[in-house]
């Protein structure tokens, strides 16, 4: 006998239209879901922003920790001038500006009193070169390696405070990541929960949809779309609550500090950002949330 | 068609619920399943519409065969079949008319398409109440005649139809079985599994009679009640 060819058609509506019905069917599990997603998703950007603040200051410690390295006494200033293609060619040596015992003196005495510059004499000052670095985590190697070129004496950087930022980043990423996954699988079992319950309430339904020819991903999609429109829901509640606390966080520490000693990084500068991260984990933890429910009590 | 050969089932539980039936039941045709509880009537169905696999032997309906057969295949299968259930089955929250339009959905058909095809299958059933009203405030024969409608909206080549009068009067129960009757006039192959004795006798139908798994009779009505006579003997 002849057999149909099987109709396609787009049923993207459908999908949408039974996917928000069951949202509301099962209205209590959804807010439950949204809301853990939410407080998920704040709790990660609280860290998320933290941590680029912290970044912030690492790096505005980077702009500032330069490193300097003495060059020998014996060496003439052009002998001196020549290093700086082998400290240039040093890992992790982004720039090297060579400053002459001269220039150093006047520094020097730009920014002292009178006082201290008595019995002071140019001598005492060194050629050297002012060096910017990649990356301060990797200060102390950096150091070692200067120290390694012939006709650098000596070398001076603060490697505590840099070590304490980069520790300090390092922690934050660490809290990060724990929270953000213990969080990121609360929300996935919860979801998983809510559209466990949604299959079950129409069991009836999805087997007459079986019984009359439905395809499995037909019956499916409705159920994948539910955790997928909890989650981007999480997701846009969870942005604007974080805009909100950020803003006036942000306002009580530039007011206490005196808009001076600290510049948080504004939320507009991150906006893009966030908001992706916070999409896309809304959509990722929906989406598998409901696959999970999908693979264990959906049987079709 | 249907065609089952030396068909097996056993269930994980160890219960034996086929042991080795034939059936052929060719394209047009009407036949009774009948025989007691236990006897593997609903284990036929599940085989029939692919909800289980047959241990040993094999089943082939409306040209697909069911032993191994893939999940994608299953639902295309299952397009060429109508079933009816004994407690209809109908989606309590849906209107009539959108239980009916429900079945065209699932299999992609185009929204104009429905609108022309339902209220015709509803006319051909015979139903005329508000299709916008819920089943649950419909009698129970207007109730299978909505499952009717949805069994035949797809344009099935066979109808299966399990204890289809079981929740009915006896004036419903002969209301259902004539449309059948007349289902299977039009074209369509009808299998209706029953063991209401009275309704079987009352059509001069093929009755394919079952107990403990096997077929023991496969006739026309007369010849069936003799048989059954025989295998259960009077004091």
């Amino acid at each position: 006998m002849s057999r149909k060819k099987p109709r396609r058609r787009n049923n993207l509506g459908y999908y949408i239209k039974e996917g928000v019905s069951s949202i509301f069917t099962h209205g209590f599990m959804s807010f439950a879901s949204v809301v853990i997603i939410i407080a998920c998703l704040v709790i990660m950007g609280s860290f998320l922003l933290v941590a680029l603040n912290v970044n912030d200051l690492v790096e505005d410690a980077e702009a500032r920790n330069q490193v300097v390295a003495f060059i020998d006494d014996s060496l003439t200033e052009e002998e001196a001038r020549g290093l700086e293609f082998q400290i240039l060619a040093t890992n992790n040596v982004y720039d090297a500006t060579f400053v002459t015992r001269d220039e150093a003196f006047q520094a020097f005495v730009a920014t002292h009193e009178e006082a201290e510059l008595d019995n002071l004499d140019e001598e005492v000052f060194r050629h050297r070169f002012v060096i910017d670095l990649d990356n301060i985590a990797y200060m102390q190697v950096t150091l070692d390696r200067l120290l390694m070129i012939p006709g650098v004496d000596a070398v001076r950087a603060d490697v505590a405070i840099a070590d304490f930022f980069v520790s300090f980043r390092n922690v934050i990423v660490v809290v990060f990541i724990a929270i953000v996954g213990v969080l990121m699988l609360i929300s996935v079992f919860i979801i998983s929960n809510t559209i466990k319950l949604a299959t079950f309430d129409r069991r009836e339904e999805i087997a007459i949809m079986r019984m009359v020819g439905a395809r499995n991903w037909f019956i499916r999609w409705p159920f994948i779309f539910q955790g997928f429109i909890l989650g981007l829901t999480g997701a846009v509640v969870a942005f604007g609550i974080q805009w909100g606390m950020y803003g006036v966080l942000v306002d009580q520490i530039v007011r206490l500090s005196g808009g001076n000693m600290i510049q948080p990084v504004s939320f507009y500068e991150v906006a893009n950002m966030m908001i992706s991260i916070f999409m896309g984990t809304g959509f990722v933890v929906g989406t598998l949330g409901s696959a999970i429910a999908i693979r264990n009590y959906l049987k079709v | 068609m249907i065609i089952m050969k030396d068909v097996q089932k056993a269930y994980d539980n160890g219960t034996r619920a086929l042991k080795g039936v034939n059936i052929t039941i060719q394209d047009g045709e009407f036949a009774f399943l009948v025989g007691p509880s236990g006897s593997g009537k609903s284990t036929i169905i599940k085989l029939l519409t692919a909800e289980v696999a047959p241990t040993e032997g094999s089943v082939r309906v409306n040209g697909y065969l069911l032993d191994r057969i893939r999940n994608r295949k299953k639902s295309m299968m299952r397009r060429t079949l109508g079933v009816i259930f004994q407690d209809f089955r109908l989606i309590e929250k849906k209107s009539v008319y959108e239980n009916v339009a429900f079945a065209m959905r699932v299999t992609g058909a185009r929204e104009r398409e429905i609108q022309k095809r339902v209220p015709y299958v509803l006319d051909l059933v015979g139903l005329n109440v508000d299709t916008d009203r819920r089943p649950d405030e419909l009698s129970g024969g207007e109730q299978q005649r909505v499952a009717v409608a949805r069994a035949l909206v797809n344009n099935p080549s066979t109808i299966i139809a399990d204890e289809p009068t079981g929740n009915l009067d006896p004036v419903r129960s002969l209301e259902i079985m004539m449309l059948l009757e007349k289902i299977n006039e039009l074209g369509t192959t009808v299998l209706v599994v029953t063991h209401e004795r009275d309704l079987v006798d009352r059509f001069e139908k093929r009755v394919i009679a079952l107990d403990n798994g096997r077929v023991i009779s496969d006739g026309m009505r007369g010849y069936v009640i003799h048989e059954q006579e025989k295998a259960t003997p009077t004091e």
